[in-house]
């Protein structure tokens, strides 16, 4: 019984890491494990330190586990056998003072880390971002380029190495941004703004989408995030500038009605202060809206290049 | 019926000690809730949307008619705490029954604020800041009026049982709860009728 | 005024065939369920030996039927998902969104509170009186209350596949979405109402067992010679009645802006979404720990009984189980770190997160330690325990990684979140609870579950999880959102397949637990349990007969140390006949708890549907009904001591024809409880 048992355990531990192995073959091109950006890669980084610091408590727990388990079980009379072995102190040192040393550890990398990757950080802002203001509707992302003038529907295109700014919110129910290979997500709120800072090391396509379940059409709300040279960028403008349809108030209200699936789609002009005037049409000057900026501290003196390594 | 059937096992004693430490748990529970309620209320003050705030709307005769009257009642029904542990069963139900009338004064100014706020277009519905108000104050004068049905049942029970020691643990349950609303008031009073008048 | 409100003929689920063919299936069910009841003519046993009993073991039992019966259902919900989800690259699959999105809220609502709150509260009530050397809790009637309340909240999801629809707001129902400018209808409402009535239930028994356990002791009883279980207990009690109050708020307001057009979390007009999530997890933290603790509980009993050995690291344990309880409250942000909060925010609330890993580490390593240098007996219980100890470690290793923000903002709301927690829930919540009832199964009927398919269903459960959930974690790097109807990146599909084939395998495990409780009532005659101790336990609740008579202890017993009964046992002891019996005060039976849980039921749903004239009705029958009680200074009986006798007399004649010890012939056993020497 017990040997079928430990057969049982081993033929488990085969098939799991069978599975994993298959799985992790996709995985390791999937957007997490091979990041395209700073942002994610200092995410990823930190995700790693603090796996392989957690294997510290992790492997013993296995390592004890596999050993106990066989060792003492019940028919085994070669073991020793202490009934009443209730406290012993050097393990409760061990116990308590080990995974206390690790989170301190762990603790000291989160707090550096949440200040360094604090999203409403501009990545280097020695260089000119570019400004790029997010809109959530349903079930759709609308991106509003206020220095070149052009509005798009689920497409994001911005020149690799040139950081993003985005400035979030919504204009229907509570989303969240996100594009994984480059930067993780924010929520997008109505009445209130949010950031995003993005860069992306080389040309590439990727895609990002709503994270926040807002309804029936939330399994398409995806976009293209493409980052391009700088040559591409201004041609790809100059293409949505030739565009014939452009982006006033009336448009405006058509578009935020709900639609799924909707095709990337190109405004040449856009209303004046759209991005504002949607945020004042909730907020009313109410004193708890989210603050863009307040509560967050000036941007770490670290400069992009220590994140982009 | 006689005076007081007030001898006490001490099974009794205990099972009554129990129900009145479950009452304050209880009370410590709801205490929660009121705690969150002004937490909200704090944070929504300022969400007027444009509507009327307090400043407009509140007014500081009333909010303390109203915080006389509550006061007072836990006064009367201390007096009546008092009358019960002397076994004198006319003046508990006196008292109980001013405590009532001046509960009930209370309600009655409370309904007269809310209906004259939403005749003004100032209801719950205008704005965050309104809904919080109404749900915070609501709230509170909900349990009042709970109180203020108890205090009527209690009154019964000292009518057709008398001053029995599972009714003294009952009127001493229903003391607690009063006081507890008076306390709250006190705060409602001075985080949301002061300030918002100040 | 509308007599029916806004309910219409519409309302019923012909308008889709899986909604119908949900509605048929519950309908059947309940129809079943009355069928058989008829069959056995057992309408009186059930309402006047069950329905109006307010004796804690009896609840205990009618909360552990709720929860496994909304185990089924919650894994119905389950199973949909998963075949949904591994059919549905680039196409639309056989369930649409919006049935699809009903499925998801239902599935987390049903299983944290239908399933996983009635089964903690079911295994406490039917134990913990019995492990502290009490008659019951401190407030029977209350504590009925509490179970119809929680019935009756389960009772208004169960009917919303008949009538109307659920939310598809998820089991946290964020607002604005869940408000009534984007979600009008039922669905929501449904939602709102089960979760607060059965709120209030929960916070009863949280008050109820407090007291219970500071009051209600047997004499010796300290507080450090409680069993670890009750001591889990305690502190999950002190986060029911302090956490509770904030769904309650949350809900409310919730309610109160859909129903009265409020604007708390509204889009615009002053509300702020950002302040239901505050208060909502405000409460769900500390929920998922009320959720566990009690499941840490149950594995420390076993694993001491099931080692053969004492438990180890009892006071790290206790004090463990109060930091656990304490830091609850310090991490509720950790929920939203995407919300836009401040890296000092974040930084502050990461940190309060990965803390209370330690103590829950330290606690795996003293149930290690308890196992080293036992002697292991490999019954279903303790299988469920160590399958325990091996992946929950995993699931809190995964839940440090989401502790850390700039971690979270890449996988928040990914499968990956979702496999972390259901990397907890499952090994750590279910399979305590799974164990429990294995383990406590006993105690309740005084028979013995089937072991071999108890060791089939752990076996399609472990092995079902880790295909089921191991495939979403690596979904998450992958990016793919949790909540998707249908996707088009065909790299995540093959993972949504292997997941759908845990899902089936623990479908078996589930069938296995059915097919137990089927064959141990067959053969129940076979497996009786003579003594109150099957496994040699430890604690008092073994001390009692199996069932336990209604008053469970004829002598109240003297505790001098901790694990009382394998003190007892030690010493010699155990099974002494009294001298003289006493006469014993036990509640009477009585309808009026079942009456205000119906009327909940009737109410929630009334208000639902904007029935007010039926809302107000429910209204004044609970009034009523509580006046009624409180009313009523008569509502005990005594059993007199020659009745006691008789009963006592019975359990000793059993005791005599029982072997010494019900563990005696198992190949591991290690033998009798012997006095401890002194260290």
């Amino acid at each position: 019984m017990i040997v079928r048992q430990a057969i049982a355990y081993r033929s488990l531990a085969l098939v799991i890491g069978a599975a994993l192995l298959c799985g992790g073959c996709s995985v390791i091109d999937g957007p997490v494990l091979d990041p395209k950006g700073p942002i994610t890669l200092a995410e990823r980084d930190l995700l790693f330190k603090a796996v392989a610091i957690m294997m510290v408590v992790i492997i013993p727990v296995f390592v004890m586990a596999a050993l106990f388990f066989w060792r003492y079980r019940g028919t085994n009379r070669n073991a020793k056998y202490t009934p009443n072995l209730a406290y012993y102190w050097p393990v409760e040192i061990l116990v308590w003072g080990v995974p206390a040393a690790i989170i301190i550890w762990l603790g000291i990398h989160l707090w550096h880390d949440t200040y360094k990757l604090d999203p409403y950080n501009e990545i280097d802002p020695s260089v000119k971002q570019l400004q790029v203001q997010a809109i959530a509707q349903d079930w759709k992302w609308l991106f509003v380029y206020p220095e070149q003038n052009i509005a798009v529907v689920n497409e994001l295109v911005f020149p690799a190495g040139q950081p993003l700014s985005i400035r979030i919110t919504s204009d229907t129910v509570m989303n969240s941004l996100v594009i994984p290979a480059l930067a993780g997500q924010i929520y997008a709120m109505a009445g209130m703004e949010t950031r995003l800072n993005v860069l992306a090391n080389e040309p590439g396509k990727f895609w990002g989408r709503n994270m926040q379940y807002s309804g029936t059409g939330f399994a398409d709300q995806q976009f293209r995030a493409i980052a391009t040279t700088e040559e591409d960028f201004d041609a790809w403008v100059d293409k949505v500038k030739a565009a014939s349809g452009t982006l006033d108030a009336s448009t405006y209200e058509a578009l935020a009605k709900p639609s799924q699936k909707v095709p990337v789609t190109y405004y040449s002009g856009v209303e004046p202060n759209l991005f504002d005037s949607i945020i004042a049409k909730y907020s009313h000057g109410d004193t708890d809206r989210m603050p863009a900026t307040a509560a967050h501290a000036a941007p770490a003196a670290e400069p992009a290049a220590e994140a982009a390594e | 019926m006689s005076a007081t059937t007030m001898t006490v096992t001490p099974q009794d004693a205990e099972k009554y000690e129990e129900k009145e430490f479950g009452f304050w748990l209880y009370l410590m529970s709801d205490a929660i809730i009121f705690a969150l309620l002004f937490a909200t209320y704090l944070v929504m003050v300022g969400n007027a949307a444009g509507g009327p705030t307090g400043k407009e709307l509140f007014s500081l005769e009333r909010a303390a008619g109203e915080t006389a009257l509550l006061l007072l009642s836990s006064t009367t029904f201390g007096v009546a705490a008092v009358a019960l542990s002397q076994g004198d069963r006319p003046k508990v139900l006196l008292w109980l029954g001013i405590t009532f009338l001046l509960g009930a004064g209370f309600i009655f100014l409370e309904i007269g604020e809310f209906r004259g706020m939403i005749d003004q277009g100032a209801g719950p519905d205008r704005s965050g800041f309104l809904s919080s108000f109404f749900t915070l104050v609501g709230t509170h004068g909900l349990h009042v009026s709970v109180g203020l049905s108890w205090i009527a049942v209690m009154f019964g029970q000292v009518v057709f049982k008398g001053l029995t020691a599972p009714v003294a643990s009952r009127f001493m349950r229903l003391g607690l709860f009063w006081h507890f609303l008076d306390i709250i008031w006190v705060v409602i009073f001075s985080v949301v009728y002061l300030p918002g008048l100040l | 005024m509308d007599i029916f409100g806004r309910l219409t003929i519409d309302s019923l689920p012909f308008y889709s065939a899986i909604a119908a063919s949900g509605a048929g299936i519950t309908v059947l069910g309940a129809l079943s369920v009355m069928a058989v009841i008829t069959y056995l003519s057992a309408w009186r046993l059930v309402l006047f030996d069950w329905v109006s009993s307010i004796d804690h073991k009896k609840i205990g039992i009618m909360y552990i039927m709720v929860a496994l019966v909304m185990l089924m259902r919650g894994f119905i919900d389950a199973a949909m998902m998963r075949s949904q989800q591994a059919i549905a690259y680039n196409n639309e699959g056989y369930l649409p969104p919006g049935h699809f999105d009903q499925v998801f809220s239902s599935h987390g609502t049903i299983m944290i509170f239908f399933m996983a709150m009635p089964f903690l509260s079911g295994l406490i009530n039917l134990i913990m009186p019995q492990q502290i050397g009490s008659r019951d809790v401190a407030f029977p009637f209350m504590n009925a209350i509490s179970l119809w309340l929680t019935t009756a909240g389960a009772g208004l999801v169960l009917i919303s596949l008949v009538i109307g629809k659920f939310s598809t707001a998820g089991w946290t129902g964020y607002p604005p979405y869940s408000g009534s400018q984007f979600t009008p209808g039922v669905g929501v409402d449904y939602w709102l109402w089960a979760v607060l009535i059965s709120g209030v239930g929960s916070t009863m028994t949280g008050i109820n067992f407090l007291v219970t356990i500071i009051k209600c002791r047997a004499p010796g009883m300290t507080m450090l010679r409680l069993p670890v279980f009750t001591w889990t207990v305690f502190v999950t009690s002190i986060l029911m009645v302090f956490a509770f109050p904030s769904l309650t708020v949350a809900a409310g307001m919730l309610v109160l802006d859909r129903t009265l057009d409020m604007h708390f979390f509204t889009n615009g007009m002053g509300g702020n979404m950002m302040n239901y999530i505050n208060l909502f997890w405000l409460w769900g933290h500390p929920e998922v720990y009320i959720l566990i603790l009690p499941a840490f509980g149950v594995f420390s009993e076993v694993v001491a009984v099931f080692s053969q050995k004492r438990l180890f690291g009892y006071i790290s344990l206790v004090l463990a189980t109060m930091a656990i309880g304490f830091l609850s409250f310090t991490v509720w942000l950790h929920h939203f770190f995407t919300m836009g909060s401040s890296a000092r925010v974040n930084s502050f609330f990461g940190t309060m997160t990965t803390i209370i890993a330690v103590p829950t580490g330290v606690k795996v390593f003293d149930w290690l330690f308890t196992i080293y240098r036992g002697r292991i007996i490999f019954k279903p219980p303790m299988l469920f325990t160590l399958g325990f100890l091996v992946t929950f470690t995993i699931g809190g290793l995964s839940g440090v990684l989401l502790a850390l923000p700039p971690v979270d903002y890449l996988m928040h709301n990914t499968t990956f979140l979702i496999a972390h927690f259901h990397n907890v829930i499952i090994p750590g919540v279910l399979f305590g609870y799974i164990a429990g009832y294995m383990f406590w199964f006993p105690k309740a009927f005084g028979f013995n579950l089937n072991e071999k398919w108890g060791t089939w269903s752990f076996w399609c459960w472990i092995i079902g999880f880790y295909l089921a959930f191991m495939p979403l974690y690596l979904l998450g790097f992958l990016g793919m959102p949790r909540r998707m109807e249908h996707y088009e990146i065909a790299a995540w599909q093959p993972h949504l397949i292997v997941a759908a084939i845990g899902a089936l395998i623990i479908f078996f495990g589930i069938v296995c637990m059915a097919v137990q409780l089927i064959v141990s009532i067959r053969d129940r005659q076979s497996a009786l349990d003579l003594t109150g101790d099957p496994w040699n336990g430890r604690s008092l609740e073994w001390a009692t007969s199996s069932p336990a008579a209604p008053y469970n202890f004829a002598v109240l017993p003297q505790v001098q140390s901790v694990d009382a009964w394998w003190d007892m046992k030690a010493r010699g002891v155990a099974y002494q006949r009294p001298q003289q019996y006493e006469d014993i005060t036990l509640p009477k039976n009585t309808f009026i708890a079942a009456v205000i849980g119906g009327s909940a039921f009737v109410f929630g749903f009334a208000m639902i549907w904007y029935i007010w004239w039926l809302a107000i009705l429910c209204l004044a029958v609970i009034f009523v009904s509580v006046v009624v009680r409180a009313s009523d200074d008569d509502s005990d009986y005594i059993m007199t001591a020659a009745e006691v006798k008789a009963i006592e007399d019975e359990r000793f004649a059993q005791l005599a024809k029982a072997p010494k010890n019900e563990m005696a012939d198992d190949p591991g056993f290690a033998g009798e409880p012997i006095p401890e020497a002194s260290t």
